[in-house]
């Protein structure tokens, strides 16, 4: 068998079988599925139990006004503040919502006293209707009558459609595709991360644990160098695919046996990361507008494209990662390479918020062009449509990237593994790449 | 017909700021053992190291069964480093059989003949057992076993028998010698003296990245004779400066518990065994002579320690 799918099989086989990678497995889409459902259970079972909030009102401007809901019991009060209060300390009510004289004839605070941290619910609740109250007085002293304001209000809705080469017209939905583009993102910086320094940690037990010599007299350097990076590789590859699975399947379960207890609308405004009181109206059109959405972005170039920069981002780096490990003896040493190995990493990631804001931008453009941020901003840019020359130059130049990176680590790579107890500099670095 | 296995020609390396090998030339016989020499730091891994094509020489060609090196090689050689050093999370048997496989042997063959190996160093139940839970003696024997396992050639050692224990040092011996006697050649680099004597039929001695002595250890000695004889004589009765033959000095006088006396006598000529014994007889009535060899041991400090004082360099086993 060739020597270099020995070696992947050995990474692969040993990685798969760990206890670690094993319970990864597990807990990843328990994580997942948890920040997807978790929302809505809090959501269904919030606010129980219902509120007495007392009301003494000095200035008598509000008698009335307060209507109580579901959760909040409003009564009006009398007496002074002091016996209120003590009444509040007795467990008489659960709060006091004290309304002042006002200096002025403007009441501008109140008061909300309670035993507990006070409900944030109710403190809205008591601020809004105070404020409308009091804007209402305004209004009819400087002789306007609050209902001609009330009917001027209008709510306007702006659908964005963006007009391509051919003159098609397709609506965007740009939250949808910041956080498409954000999630894949996310999984491209943190597979980098994650399974690069896997490669690492690989490279340099191989040098303390001294079998590197026994390795490279069976194998050359550069075999050995590439079986642990696409090991690893296949390693991530299937711990992603049994996330998504796993996910998808514990999601299926969940929302199954839920489904009785959980709206269709809890869920789906969860999923959209909305507010959960939408009305049955409003997720049909959400239901739709999903489908409206899935039909205007290029699921399959996402995909492929996902794939592509999700290994090639991940070859380029895990590639300067074995360089590291091979130049240092221990883990604490890998400090000084790690920063700017990782920075471009970190740039790419936190600038990807801007580029949604302009995905067309020349920021946008040359980060997704330069390989050691493309994996990262191509990814956030393509929801949004990305001309197919720069993606396939951004596709070039991130091949040939990885070519280089690969060539200079592997350089770097056989003289390393083989150097102990030296304090590593760039100059010598630099110099090993330029042996023969 | 060539009987040269292993054949290095003015092998240079150079690091950053020294040199490791100066024009080194080593030429070890098929079916020998071979052993190269030298202080610490002198040379011998670097050299072993682009035998095995770890590193490649700045200059200077090696040839294995007189072709150059080359990719296939790596399969004819067997290398054990001086730091030992297995996967430690990984169970013996696997990785001996990955090993294995990556020497290019096929992997049932490498099955039946690793069950050979832990059945004759007496470790079949090590095999489902995880390296870490092996002392450091037992780490040896695996890696003695995965070095050898693919039946190369060439063997390498460097260092074999530091951290073995008496009894598997002895174990380790039997093993060098079987093999050899099997075919295989072998070169180690040791500063054991001892296990030079016992082993080797050549060696190579290397200071400071240069070769400073060569040949069979018989020759060696030889070349480096001080003329010093030993003598266990009965009932003298003169002082034992008087019967010193002429050019001689007395060395070491003692005298042991059957009344007998032992002298150390060195000539500061050449002198044959037999004239010495000629010159004597008339005076003394002699139970034992013998010439004395020095040891490797005390030719390999003289060098090093010559080398390092003059700084002049002998190729040449003479004084």
């Amino acid at each position: 068998m060739n020597k270099t799918l020995l070696i992947l099989q050995r990474e692969y086989l040993t990685r798969v079988r760990k206890k670690s990678f094993i319970v990864m497995t597990f807990l990843g889409p328990l994580l997942m599925a948890a920040l997807m459902v978790v929302p809505v259970i809090l959501a269904t079972v919030q606010d129980v139990g219902k509120k007495n909030v007392a009301i003494l009102d000095e200035t008598g401007w509000f008698t009335g006004k307060f209507e109580s809901t579901e959760n909040i019991l409003f009564s009006e009060v009398e007496g002074s503040l002091a016996d209120n209060k003590k009444k509040v300390n007795d467990g008489l009510f659960d709060a006091l919502l004290y309304i002042p004289l006002p200096e002025f004839n403007v009441p501008a605070n109140a008061e909300l006293i309670s035993a507990k941290q006070a409900s944030p619910t109710v403190k809205s609740l008591a601020r809004n209707i105070i404020k409308t109250e009091i804007e209402n007085r305004k209004l009819l002293a400087a002789g306007i009558d609050p209902q001609v304001i009330r009917e001027s209000k209008t709510t306007v809705n702006i659908v964005s459609i963006r007009l391509d080469e051919t003159g098609s017209e397709t609506k965007s939905y740009d939250e949808v595709k910041i956080a498409l583009g954000f999630i894949s993102a996310i999984v491209v910086y943190f597979f980098i991360f994650l399974f690069g320094s896997q490669v690492m940690r690989g490279v340099i037990e191989e040098k303390t644990n001294r079998i590197i010599e026994v390795m490279v007299s069976s194998v050359k350097p550069f075999q050995l160098m590439m079986g642990k990076i696409t090991g690893i590789a296949l390693v991530g590859l299937t711990q992603f695919l049994l996330w998504v699975a796993l996910t998808f399947l514990l999601y299926g379960v969940f929302t199954f046996a839920f489904d009785d207890s959980l709206q269709p609308s809890a869920v789906q405004g969860s999923l959209m990361q909305q507010s959960i009181d939408v009305t049955p109206t409003e997720t049909q059109m959400m239901v739709s507008e999903i489908h409206d959405i899935i039909s205007t972005i290029n699921f399959p170039l996402i995909l492929f494209s996902f794939a592509f920069y999700f290994l090639g981002g991940y070859l380029l780096y895990a590639a300067l990662f074995a360089a590291i490990g091979s130049a240092v003896d221990n883990e604490a040493d890998t400090q000084q390479f790690m920063l700017p190995v990782s920075l471009p990493l970190i740039l790419g990631f936190v600038v990807s918020n801007f580029v949604t804001n302009n995905p067309d931008g020349p920021l946008a453009l040359w980060l997704s062009l330069i390989p050691f941020t493309s994996p990262i901003i191509m990814m956030v840019r393509l929801p949004f449509g990305v001309p197919y020359h720069e993606l396939i130059l951004s596709i070039g130049l991130l091949i040939s990237g990885f070519i280089l990176t690969t060539w200079l680590a592997a350089k770097i790579y056989r003289t390393g593994i083989l150097m102990y107890g030296k304090k590593i500099t760039y100059g010598e670095l630099w110099k090993w790449i330029r042996y023969k | 017909m060539n009987n040269i296995a292993l054949e290095a020609e003015k092998v240079v390396k150079r690091y950053a700021n020294h040199l490791a090998l100066n024009e080194v030339s080593i030429s070890v016989p098929k079916q020998s053992i071979f052993g190269l020499l030298g202080p610490n730091g002198a040379g011998k891994t670097s050299l072993i190291r682009i035998i095995n094509q770890i590193t490649a020489p700045d200059k200077g060609i090696v040839r294995l069964n007189g072709e150059p090196l080359n990719q296939n090689h790596s399969e004819l050689i067997g290398y054990l480093p001086e730091e030992r050093g297995l996967y430690k999370k990984m169970k013996v048997g696997e990785q001996a059989l990955y090993l294995a496989q990556l020497k290019g042997v096929d992997k049932t063959e490498a099955q039946h003949r690793l069950k050979q190996w832990f059945e004759r160093f007496e470790i079949a139940g090590w095999w489902n057992r995880k390296v870490e839970e092996l002392s450091k003696g037992m780490q040896q024997k695996i890696q003695f076993i995965i070095t050898v396992i693919h039946e190369p050639q060439l063997l390498i050692f460097d260092e074999p028998f530091s951290g073995f224990d008496p009894v598997n040092v002895n174990l380790l011996k039997a093993e060098i010698l079987r093999l050899r006697n099997q075919g295989a050649t072998i070169l180690f680099s040791t500063h054991n003296m001892e296990s030079v004597e016992e082993l080797c039929d050549h060696i190579a001695l290397i200071n400071s990245g240069e070769k400073i002595l060569d040949g069979t250890v018989e020759e060696i000695k030889r070349g480096y004779r001080s003329h010093t004889f030993e003598l266990q004589l009965a009932n003298l009765h003169d002082s034992a400066q008087a019967i010193l033959p002429d050019g001689f000095r007395l060395l070491d006088e003692k005298t042991n518990s059957f009344g007998e006396t032992l002298l150390r006598i060195q000539s500061q000529q050449v002198v044959e065994p037999n004239d010495v014994l000629a010159a004597l007889l008339p005076k003394a009535s002699i139970i034992g002579f013998k010439e004395v060899l020095p040891s490797m041991n005390d030719i390999f400090i003289k060098l090093v320690q010559q080398q390092k004082n003059s700084g002049t360099r002998s190729t040449t086993p003479h004084e």
